[in-house]
């Protein structure tokens, strides 16, 4: 049967409520097992040496010492992961970012790890590890890192993108293009412009729980990995890529998962903690600190970005452009490809253009940050958009309503929107409450629109139904924040029966078919189609059973609030049959019922949403507090609102960290200075109001309840809504992410000197 | 390295172990006692997913060693539910969605629970101001707040 994923409205009994959660009891009482949280018989304790320079050529590694010390397995260097990339760059960056080969490329890179029978011992044992560098000049900054006089990272990078090719090398590994319409024409028609320079600094996903698994290869050709991961089948892929092992041969177990937002979607010390059991023939637990975790685990790009801006008095846009320089660590990314794309998504523009410009640095590779690179890009355009409102004396809502895309506009990035949520969720931000309430003294209003494509991709699901009729669908995206409890819901809609007798998990890479990861806020909207794929297949098994037990044809029964019903004046004595009639004669009647699915989850509906922010800023310290905080968004259909809302609220919260006070601080010598919680301020209780939600639903066309990815955009906003609400409050423009208390001070003193 | 017998009382029962000098309380519970609620998100207590009670007053244990431990009343997240039955404030997390991943559940359980001891109908801003030592990536604590509110008011109609 061929599954028709096309959006039909009709009335939902499930899908919308808020039951609890399947996993909460486990979760409220500390049973739920995560990375670290697992053990093995005869496991040993894994840790990795990592380079104290921001730039050096290993010259020498004697690891004699730390071998001969009593209670230690095994030590790995490069050596034991040879490269088998063939030539592949993006995965010999993976390689070479796992583990150091000829250069350390920043401060925290993995040069060598141990194996030892304790913390303890491990400890002493990398101390014994010798390590001769030849220290490099590096660099850190962005804009630093494109000049000509720049030290060159790796001489083989040479920028893709231009016309015609370099002949040198240099840290720039590839500019994108995206747009159309002419630009030029349209700032010479425009009555005013905005030109500006927009900084963003380096933050980090801050997931609370570190990295951690538990690796264990055994000597037939098999291997174990328990992992918090956002994705086993990737890190299967790419483990066994890098080991040189039969991907099926390595059994990947999904840990639950202490927070991700997308630094879970790339591997770190895995392949390292799979060596080292390798070689030291033991199972090995690798938990990175939280300092490895902030200097060697994935933070976002930090950018410098040029927008200009025109528009005519009557506030329409005649042409926008950007320049997008995004940092991503010491191997090439698309990084800035990715804001680059997203940078005007919210606007109808006749004329656009942006390109994006990767630049490798002496700082972690990147890594993937709840929708990456949108936040810094939207930063830059929101403030730029703001100012020009102000210049040309429109009001900032009225202004983007007038050139906000809509049904049928041509995005800035290429393809053209259907249905979508940036008009609703400015026209309910101007009707909001939120917008008309008075300020006081010291206080500023600010706001905000963003952007997120949202992905699906490849997904499988095995629905299985018991004896008793209830309900178990085992799916490959790991439940990051809830999705156990939607995925539960729709498959309990999809079948007309209630949610409770219908329990999600989420399953090994052994017991299902490959599956992308939960990434590009994807979780719920394609494992959610596939569930109801598998449950439409399941319904098709229960017709035909029924049809047997009844001995009519199937073409008579029809499938409604969960039971099987004869129709027809010849069969209408037939009671209808519960899931759990049919399930009970399962033995009689073929065998276990089952429902399969896997499929390629097309046309994910994208995201924008409309924030607005109050800030109260104090002149004299520059210290910013949120004093009322409103998120607007579109989520197709909201599956379970309790968890859409904590999608909402946590990424706003996320990107107030990121506006406010988060940032990677180098030194001189490239090393990074505030690696721990204490010196990198994540948002605490005591700092935040509520964070108010509204919910919008513009049905996505291509997903049967209208389900939209909601994961992502509400981090991308924040950076632009907080900036612009500190700027009126301030009466200053602030081009420079994080608003820290030192650079509003500096902002107020410059203004005052005039 | 010689190892350090103690003697606690944990969650109400009487427990002896041995630990090194140098191992936390967190530590001994998680890989000598099994008891693997609390965890580590940061080893230097600046995150709080490691809170426990020490007589009666929240604690990092990753900043208590195990020796200290002596002859003291610990809590734990394992401690917290009678039988089956969950506590108000374990009951109301769920309720409230007031997690998302939950590594940061079981700490901000316990210092809940401290702070509903010491102020059974605690302002906004108070339990703003008690739970500041624990960090949530996942929530924007919005919910977290709404459940403690939701707990405090069930245990005080309880008492009455
Ligand atoms: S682990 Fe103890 S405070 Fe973070
Ligand atoms: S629920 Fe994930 S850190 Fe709090």
């Amino acid at each position: 049967m061929t599954f028709d994923p096309s959006y039909k409205e009709q009335g939902l009994k499930s899908v919308g409520t808020r039951p609890l959660r399947p996993d909460g009891v486990d979760k409220v009482t500390g049973r739920a097992r995560y990375g670290a949280d697992f053990n093995m018989p005869g496991q040993l304790v894994g840790r990795v040496l990592r380079s104290p320079h921001a730039h050096a050529r290993i010259v020498r590694i004697d690891t004699s010492q730390a071998e001969a010390l009593k209670g230690v397995k095994a030590v790995v260097t490069a050596a034991d992961l040879p490269d088998q990339s063939n030539g592949d760059a993006a995965t010999f960056a993976v390689l070479d970012n796992c583990m150091a080969r000829k250069k350390a490329m920043y401060d925290g890179h993995a040069v060598a790890a141990v194996a030892a029978i304790d913390a303890s011992v491990a400890k002493a044992a990398l101390k014994l590890i010798v390590v001769e560098y030849e220290v490099l000049p590096h660099v850190v900054d962005v804009d630093v890192a494109m000049a000509a006089d720049a030290p060159v990272l790796d001489e083989t990078v040479f920028t893709t993108g231009v016309e015609p090719a370099p002949k040198t090398p240099s840290n720039v590994a590839n500019r994108s293009e995206f747009g159309h319409g002419d630009v030029e024409a349209g700032f010479a028609k425009a009555d005013m412009i905005v030109e500006r320079n927009y900084k963003t600094e380096q933050t980090h996903q801050g997931y609370i729980e570190p990295h951690a698994c538990v690796a264990n290869c055994n000597s037939d050709g098999t291997a174990d990995l328990w992992v918090c991961t956002q994705g086993p089948f990737v890190y299967r892929q790419v483990c066994a890529d890098l080991l040189g092992l039969d991907v099926s041969k390595l059994r990947v177990t999904s840990s639950e998962i202490g927070g991700g937002f997308g630094g879970k979607t790339h591997v770190w010390a895995e392949p390292v903690a799979l060596a080292l059991s390798r070689k030291a023939g033991r199972p090995v637990k690798l938990v990175m600190t939280r300092e490895e975790v902030f200097r060697a685990s994935g933070p976002t790009s930090a950018t410098s970005i040029d927008v200009k801006i025109g528009a005519k008095k009557d506030g329409t846009i005649t042409a926008a452009e950007a320049t997008l320089r995004y940092t991503s660590g010491p191997y090439a990314g698309m990084w800035a490809e990715l804001g680059a794309m997203t940078s005007f998504a919210c606007y109808d523009l006749e004329n656009v253009k942006t390109v994006g410009w990767e630049v490798v640095v002496n700082r972690p590779k990147v890594a993937a940050y709840r929708a990456p690179s949108a936040p810094m890009a939207a930063f830059a355009i929101e403030s730029a958009v703001d100012e020009l409102a102000h210049k040309i004396g429109m009001d900032a809502v009225d202004f983007r309503i007038k050139n906000a895309a809509s049904d049928g506009s041509k995005s800035s990035y290429g393809p053209v929107y259907g249905p979508i949520g940036i008009g609703p969720t400015l026209e309910a931000a101007k009707s909001h409450p939120h917008m008309s309430a008075p300020l006081g003294e010291n206080q500023g209003r600010g706001m905000a629109c963003g952007f997120w494509f949202n992905f699906g991709g490849q997904t499988c699901v095995d629905l299985n139904i018991g004896a008793d009729g209830t309900v178990t669908i085992a799916v490959g995206t790991v439940d990051v924040g809830g999705s156990r409890a939607s995925l539960s819901l729709i498959t309990a809609e999809e079948l007309g029966i209630p949610y409770e007798n219908v329990k999600a998990i989420v399953a090994d890479t052994s017991s299902l078919g490959y599956n992308d990861m939960t990434d590009g806020s994807r979780g719920t909207f394609s494992s959610s189609m596939a569930a109801i794929s598998a449950a439409r297949n399941a319904i098709q098994v229960m017709r035909e059973r029924a049809a047997t037990m009844w001995d009519i044809s199937v073409d008579d029964i029809i499938w409604e609030d969960g039971h099987a019903k004869a129709v027809g004046a010849t069969h209408d004595n037939l009671a209808p049959l519960s899931v759990a009639d049919i399930a009970a004669e399962a033995g009689n009647t073929g065998g276990p019922i089952a429902g399969h699915s896997e499929l390629v989850a097309d046309g994910a509906g994208v995201s924008f949403g409309t924030h607005i922010c109050d800030v109260e800023v104090d002149p004299e310290t520059g210290s910013t507090r949120v004093v009322r905080y409103t998120v607007i968004q579109d989520a197709g259909k909201a599956v379970h609102p309790d968890y859409v809302e904590g999608q909402y609220q946590g990424g706003a919260v996320q990107g107030i960290g990121w506006a406010l006070n988060e940032e990677y601080v180098y030194g001189a010598d490239g090393r990074l200075q505030n690696p721990g919680f204490l010196d990198y301020r994540i948002p605490v209780c005591s700092d935040l109001p509520m964070i108010d939600t509204q919910i919008l639903e513009i049905p996505n066309p291509n997903h049967p309840y209208g389900v939209r990815g909601v994961g992502e955009t509400s981090i991308v906003p924040p950076l632009a809504a907080v900036a612009n609400a500190v700027s009126n409050a301030v009466d200053v423009r602030m081009f420079h992410i994080p608003v820290s208390p030192p650079r509003i001070l500096a902002a107020l003193n410059a203004q005052a000197k005039g | 390295m010689t190892s350090i017998a103690v003697s606690t009382t944990i969650n109400g029962d009487d427990v002896e172990f041995l630990c090194n000098a140098d191992e936390t309380l967190l530590d001994v519970l998680r890989n000598r006692l099994g008891l693997m609620g609390a965890k580590e998100g940061c080893g230097t207590g600046d995150c709080g997913a490691c809170s426990t009670i020490m007589d009666g007053r929240v604690v990092c244990s990753c900043l208590v060693l195990g020796a200290e431990t002596q002859g003291r009343e610990i809590e734990t997240i394992e401690g917290m539910s009678e039988g089956q039955d969950l506590h108000p404030l374990q009951a109301k997390f769920i309720e409230h969605a007031a997690l998302q991943c939950g590594i940061c559940t079981p700490g901000f359980l316990m210092a809940a629970k401290a702070l509903l001891a010491a102020h059974p109908d605690p302002s906004e801003e108070e339990i703003r101001f008690w739970l500041a030592g624990n960090l949530c990536r996942c929530t924007g604590y919005d919910k977290i707040v709404r459940a403690v509110q939701g707990a405090a008011a069930e245990m005080r109609g309880a008492k009455t």
